[in-house]
């Protein structure tokens, strides 16, 4: 499966070392089938490698959306949020307009919010840490575009909470406060507070049992270290939340994306198929406590 | 007035609950207040005399450092408990905390709850086992903040 070739559109820099790149196809119909939120990419930087990356956003996930802020570039243009940590994020992070990278996917399960009008069925809460945020962008973005009455408000309680290491690595602060505006419940919590940040400092966890929610129905889409996406389980658990309807984005070494190679193993799950969006509860709440390999 | 702070209290996480009796002596040590924001509930070095639960707006548990000025160290929202210092002696706060906002609270009164504590076991047992589940989840918080989480790859 050769990667497809899309240019950089723009490149922005959403933290010290997270970037979003927009990339739209070299030719239309080179272009990768329209990804569903939660679903990854394999991105390739050329002559230096290939890594697993996920959509913050695309034109086709957009089209429902609220219309607002969007960093997209016409059909099949898809926005990565890419955190800087190895030699092919890094290639990918500094790619500036105009250069070219190879796309694969869509791969694996998304959080299946395309699926039915989840805002009327009870709670959302999206909870998301550091770059964790980015699956999860285009998620809110469609239920906030689908949800809402005529004065253009939500219809229905959507919780966003959001932790980051310090208020400068916080990301997408612009989409945050446009879910606000609309009547999303955003709390923005960081681990160490700095001059000026007037937000919540502490874990993501402490920001749930305040916030309201009502765990009858709810559903819960939770993305970010595997250490705080547990804690975040547990602590939707103790609220009364049902597990099944609680999600994790679990990420392992993806390599071919297909389910073929292995290297995203994790028990019974071929991460990069059967993931990385699973229910947690069961195996799923075990599994996590094995050590990547 | 004490039945409408036991209503209060009777709704807070602490001591949701308890029975009528042992909320009943608590509220005899209580009063409701607000603050408003920038105003210290808690000055770090003087006397650790009150228990205070969160009923609305956030409380920031502060240390001051001489070159930046007050430092966050942790939020306290609604629904949370603010200071354990008066529970053991010297009876002296260790950090400050500042209403973020408006922020109102059930204050209660450290020597009271100490002597009724010790006056009535039943009391004394539920709230140190309340005020340990509390202290638990904090201390559980703390750890996972050490380890830094979005500090690091590795650590994903």
């Amino acid at each position: 499966m050769d990667p497809a070739l899309y240019r950089v559109v723009a490149n922005r820099r959403e933290t010290s070392d997270v970037s979003s790149l927009t990339l739209a196809p070299l030719k239309a119909e080179m272009a990768v089938a329209p990804p569903r939120h939660g679903q990854f990419n394999m991105l390739t930087a050329f002559g230096v490698g290939e890594a697993a990356i996920s959509v913050s956003r695309s034109s086709r996930l957009s089209g429902r959306d609220s219309g607002q802020g969007l960093h997209t570039a016409g059909a099949g243009s898809i926005v990565h949020t890419i955190r800087d940590v190895g030699a092919v994020t890094h290639a990918l992070c500094v790619a500036s307009a105009g250069s070219l990278v190879g796309v694969r996917g869509p791969f694996g399960q998304g959080w299946g919010a395309e699926d039915g009008d989840w805002l009327a069925e009870g709670d959302v809460v999206v909870v998301a840490g550091g770059i964790g945020l980015a699956p999860l962008r285009s998620v809110v973005d469609d239920l906030a575009g689908r949800s809402t009455d005529a004065s253009g408000r939500l219809r229905g309680r959507l919780f966003v909470i959001a932790g980051a290491r310090e208020q400068a690595q916080v990301i997408f602060a612009d989409d945050l406060a446009r879910w606000a505006a609309l009547g999303a419940i955003v709390s923005v919590t960081v681990d160490v507070s700095t001059p000026g940040w007037t937000g919540h400092v502490g874990l993501v966890t402490a920001q749930i049992a305040p916030a309201g929610i009502d765990p009858g129905g709810a559903r819960a889409l939770v993305c970010g270290p595997e250490i705080m996406m547990r804690f975040t389980a547990a602590a939707l658990e103790k609220l009364g939340m049902d597990p099944s309807r609680i999600f994790v984005s679990l990420e392992r070494n993806m390599q071919c994306g297909l389910g073929w190679c292995g290297h995203c193993q994790l028990g019974p799950l071929i991460l990069c198929r059967d993931g990385p969006i699973v229910a947690y509860g069961g195996a799923v709440t075990h599994l996590m406590r094995e050590r990547e390999r | 007035m004490k039945q409408d702070i036991a209503d209060l209290i009777s709704t807070h996480p602490l001591l949701a609950g308890l029975s009528v009796d042992l909320i009943g002596e608590v509220a005899g040590c209580a009063v409701n207040r607000v603050w408003h924001a920038g105003e210290l509930l808690i000055t770090e070095g003087e006397a650790a005399d009150t228990l205070y639960l969160v009923r609305r707006g956030v409380v920031a548990i502060e240390v001051n450092a001489p070159a930046s000025g007050p430092i966050v160290i942790e939020t306290v929202g609604p629904g949370g408990v603010v200071g354990w210092s008066w529970m053991f002696p010297p009876y002296r706060w260790h950090f400050d905390a500042r209403a973020a906002g408006a922020v109102g609270a059930i204050a209660i009164d450290a020597a009271c709850l100490r002597d009724k504590a010790d006056a009535d076991p039943e009391l004394g047992h539920r709230l140190t086992f309340r005020v340990a589940g509390v202290l638990l989840e904090r201390l559980q918080m703390t750890r996972v903040r050490l380890l830094d989480l979005y500090g690091s790859s590795r650590a994903r």
